[in-house]
């Protein structure tokens, strides 16, 4: 019998502002050395879960607890969250909000500094734990010169410092690309293996973090525990769907074709997943699925030419870009973080100023015109809703605009109107904005930028931190837009969104663009996989294994298929 | 990003190679030196010196120009304000009259006053440089280290520091929410109404603020995870020992600070007087 290292028993928490528990009589046994991911949909209280371990509830965060929750066999309640911090180390969703130190030496140090470590210890220890994550060479580099990647090494370098028995990531992929993020599980797995910690991790890109092993998977839905099964079991079953988390795209796929799936397949990897038995199912459903419908060819609305552009003058973040995007497209420009992506962006707005090159409108010459002239044709929404939202009710927020422009009071009120049902906030329209999900934020955001009728939108990461089902709402919203004629453009390293949603995707790297193509030959392509950090598709690897003719027409019907199962969520 | 005021500039210069706690301690007698005399030849000699001490920094002036220029207009607004409500403190402080044309009656420009301005803003060009220079030369953790080694509760002193550091984020954030902000039609460019340019100012630091709380959330939870507040003391990564230079550099600041104080209150009056 195993040490046991966490144990809930009939826990429930209750935040102080909140009418209802957020967690509801939580039985759960965590044994030395596992690896446990648990998954739920947001407000699940997946993350409150984590609170709880780290001890943030009740310190931080006030609310009334009953039941037990044991860590190391002491109760938390009568630890303090300093004691809880030797035992867990919390490895925090967004790398750039949590870091203290200025430099990855210093941030490393923070909580060895707080022990009162003496300096000569101090130093040695950093050296050896930022060994173990491959940093020893950036000690003295500056935290924001990191990639994403290098960034979670350092975090999580900084709570191996204290000893900890278990690690515990709350949504390590999240702002990661694709690549980085498989690096990010793959460290987790080694670091795991060689500290023999218990690892906890909370995510909800469960394909992503099965590409290696985890012993149990914890699915919690409504604030209680649902299923508690080793992946196999659970891919097996149909927990996943009736919860809303993403199933691997695979599976996914197997379980359309009309395959029986169960744990002996193996199906929590792609590569262990025994599909002979399916193979003629797969094929069959592949030829009686039809072909996406392809759209009509419209004129260019946004022309690039040979666009050129760079903060210092001798060093070009972007070097010769041109590409035309026609009326009524939806694309996604993609590439590893610090590619240019949103530099891009900046420049057709007018953030910057092009160092050469032009950029065309209708085929009319935008690149001298200013931010506000061009405002009125290409609106730009910012990742985070919070850096955009000024006014306190939806109403308010949404006729901004307008009312600075002084268009008269009864077309302001009109616009908005119109703008707030397209949105589908026009019932919340008296609401303060304070009461909405982060999701209607952002629809807020985009309805104000819709309200001056610009034509063509750009978004960061439309749907950055939102669970599949949030996601699946926010794209269909946007793919309404699309329908009403409006060009949609997303910067995203999401390969979901630009595999479900952008028949069109663009590829930057290193300032340049390297590939323009439809989002299944961008995926599927390896030379480009590589140089922008994505990944492949589980679903062509599927399509060959399983002999189809064509493997990405496979990935193109199931697509189609699989958003229109999707849309009787909503 | 392309602007960022008021942050580190990590260079080599002797001024870099002081403790933080020393920079500190000087930057403090400096500035007492410099409020406490209106004796012209000090103030003079305490602008150069900043000049000359500038110069050593390698730091360039265009690395703070802007700051600089700011704070310029702020001088030149205080001295408009000194003279109208004040136009004869000149007259009532050196006790002489030399008018040098008329405005009638009370604001009658006398020499006493324009000279009694030079000394004040004297003082401001002694105090800012000196204090811009401390914070782009002094690295922000090692701020932190400094202002608890002079005694002061090292959770001040890293809230301090912490602030410091969040400057270029903040000002990124300001420049990424105003252009955002300008693309839906707020403008806060000369092209505007003042009057109307200040409430659309409204519209950028509202969000600024709310982002900034929810930053701020964010890292102070992950300060509590990793025991910061745990212990009555915390030693320093970055501290590093005094060294000869931080004991000259003091002695030299403690003597000047000494000889001002001589300098100034010898006579019985903060003021030098060329009028009589």
């Amino acid at each position: 019998m195993k040490k046991t290292v966490i144990q809930f028993e009939n826990f429930s928490f209750k935040y102080r502002s909140q009418a209802k528990p957020t967690l509801n009589d939580i039985n759960l046994t965590i044994y030395e050395g596992e690896k446990v991911l648990i998954v739920g949909p947001s407000g699940s209280g997946k993350s409150t879960l984590g609170h709880c371990l780290n001890g943030l509830v009740p310190f931080s965060y006030k609310g009334e607890i009953s039941g037990s929750l044991e860590i190391m066999g002491e109760e938390t309640r009568n630890l303090d969250i300093f004691a809880l911090s030797k035992n867990i180390g919390t490895v925090l969703q967004d790398p750039d909000g949590q870091f203290i130190g200025l430099t990855v030496a210093e941030d490393i140090a923070f909580a060895l500094e707080n022990d009162c470590i003496p300096q000569k210890q101090m130093v040695d220890t950093v050296t050896e734990v930022s060994r173990m994550v491959d940093m020893e060479n950036f000690l003295d580099s500056s935290l924001h010169r990191l990639s994403g990647g290098q960034k979670q090494r350092v975090s999580l370098a900084g709570v191996m410092v204290d000893k900890v028995d278990i690690l515990l990531f709350d949504e390590p992929l999240a702002n990661l690309d694709p690549a980085t993020g498989r690096h990010a599980i793959e460290l987790i797995d080694r670091i795991q293996k060689e500290t023999e910690t218990t690892v906890v991790i909370i995510e909800h890109r469960l394909e992503d973090v099965l590409h290696c092993h985890v012993d149990r998977i914890i699915v919690i839905d409504e604030g209680r525990i649902v299923s508690d099964q080793t992946p196999d079991e659970l891919l097996a079953s149909n927990v996943l769907e009736n919860c809303y988390i993403r199933e691997p795209l695979y599976l996914k796929a197997a379980k359309y074709a009309g395959c029986e799936v169960t744990a002996e397949m193996k199906p929590s990897h792609m590569s262990s997943f025994a599909i002979n038995g399916c193979k003629e199912k797969l094929v069959s459903w592949f030829e009686k699925t039809a072909p996406p419908e392809k759209k009509a060819e419209t004129p260019p609305i946004l022309e690039l030419c040979d666009v050129s552009f760079g903060y210092h003058p001798d060093h070009l973040t972007i070097q010769g870009i041109s590409f035309s995007i026609n009326k009524g497209e939806m694309v996604s420009i993609v590439g590893k973080n610090g590619a240019g992506k949103s530099t891009l962006s900046k420049l057709i707005c007018g953030f910057e100023k092009l160092s050469s090159g032009r950029i065309l409108y209708s085929g009319q010459d935008i690149t001298k015109d200013t931010i506000k002239e061009r405002s009125l044709r290409i609106g730009m929404v910012l990742q985070n809703p919070n850096q955009m939202i000024s006014k306190h009710m939806i109403y308010d927020e949404v006729a901004l605009g307008l009312i600075i422009r002084g268009v008269p009071e009864h077309e302001v009120k009109e616009r908005v109107e119109r703008t707030l049902k397209i949105c589908g906030l026009y019932p919340f329209r008296n609401w303060p904005i304070s009461a909405l999900s982060f999701g209607q934020k952002k629809r807020v955001t985009i309805a104000s930028i819709l309200a001056l009728e610009a034509e063509v939108i750009i978004l960061d990461e439309p749907t950055a931190g939102q669970d599949f089902r949030h996601y699946t709402e926010m794209m269909e919203f946007l793919c309404e837009l699309n329908r009403q004629g409006i060009t949609v453009i997303m910067i995203t390293h999401d390969m979901h969104l630009m595999l479900e949603y952008t028949p069109r995707t663009i590829v930057i790297a290193g300032g340049k663009k390297i590939d323009d193509d439809s989002a299944v030959n961008v995926l599927t392509d390896s030379e480009i996989i590589n140089q922008a950090n994505l990944k492949e598709t589980s679903l062509f690897e599927l399509a060959l294994r399983a002999e189809i003719s064509e493997p990405r027409e496979f990935v193109e019907r199931f697509i189609a298929f699989d958003r229109e199962v999707r849309q009787k969520w909503l | 990003m392309a602007v960022e005021m008021l942050s580190y500039i990590d260079r080599q210069s002797p001024v870099h190679r002081l403790t933080g706690g020393t920079k500190l301690l000087c930057l403090l007698f400096w500035s007492s030196a410099a409020m406490m005399t209106y004796d012209t030849r000090i103030l003079i000699f305490l602008v150069l010196a900043s000049v000359w001490i500038f110069a050593i920094s390698k730091i360039k002036l265009k690395e703070i120009a802007f700051v600089l220029i700011f704070i310029m207009l702020f001088l030149l607004i205080n001295s408009i304000a000194i003279y109208i409500f004040s136009p004869q403190e000149g007259v009532e402080i050196y006790g002489t009259s030399h008018v040098l044309f008329e405005l009638g009656g009370r604001y009658n420009v006398t020499l006493e006053e324009l000279f009694y301005l030079f000394n004040v803003n004297m003082k401001y060009f002694a105090v800012i440089p000196a204090a811009i220079l401390f914070i782009v030369t002094t690295n922000p953790s090692e701020f932190a280290a400094s202002l608890n080694r002079i005694g002061i509760s090292y959770r001040i002193s890293y809230s301090v520091a912490l602030a410091l550091r969040y400057i270029p984020d903040i000002q990124r954030d300001f420049r990424n929410i105003a252009l955002a902000q300008q693309a839906r039609g707020i403008d806060l460019s000369r092209k505007e109404k003042l009057a109307k340019r200040i409430k659309n100012a409204g519209s950028i630091i509202v969000p600024l603020i709310l982002s900034s709380l929810d930053k701020i959330e964010i890292i102070s939870n992950a300060m509590e995870l990793r025991a910061f507040g745990k212990n009555n003391k915390r030693t320093w990564y970055r501290a590093r020992p005094f060294q000869k230079i931080d004991y000259v550099t003091l002695t030299l600041f403690v003597i000047m600070l000494l000889i001002t104080i001589f300098i100034t209150f010898h006579d019985g009056n903060r003021f030098y007087n060329p009028f009589v």
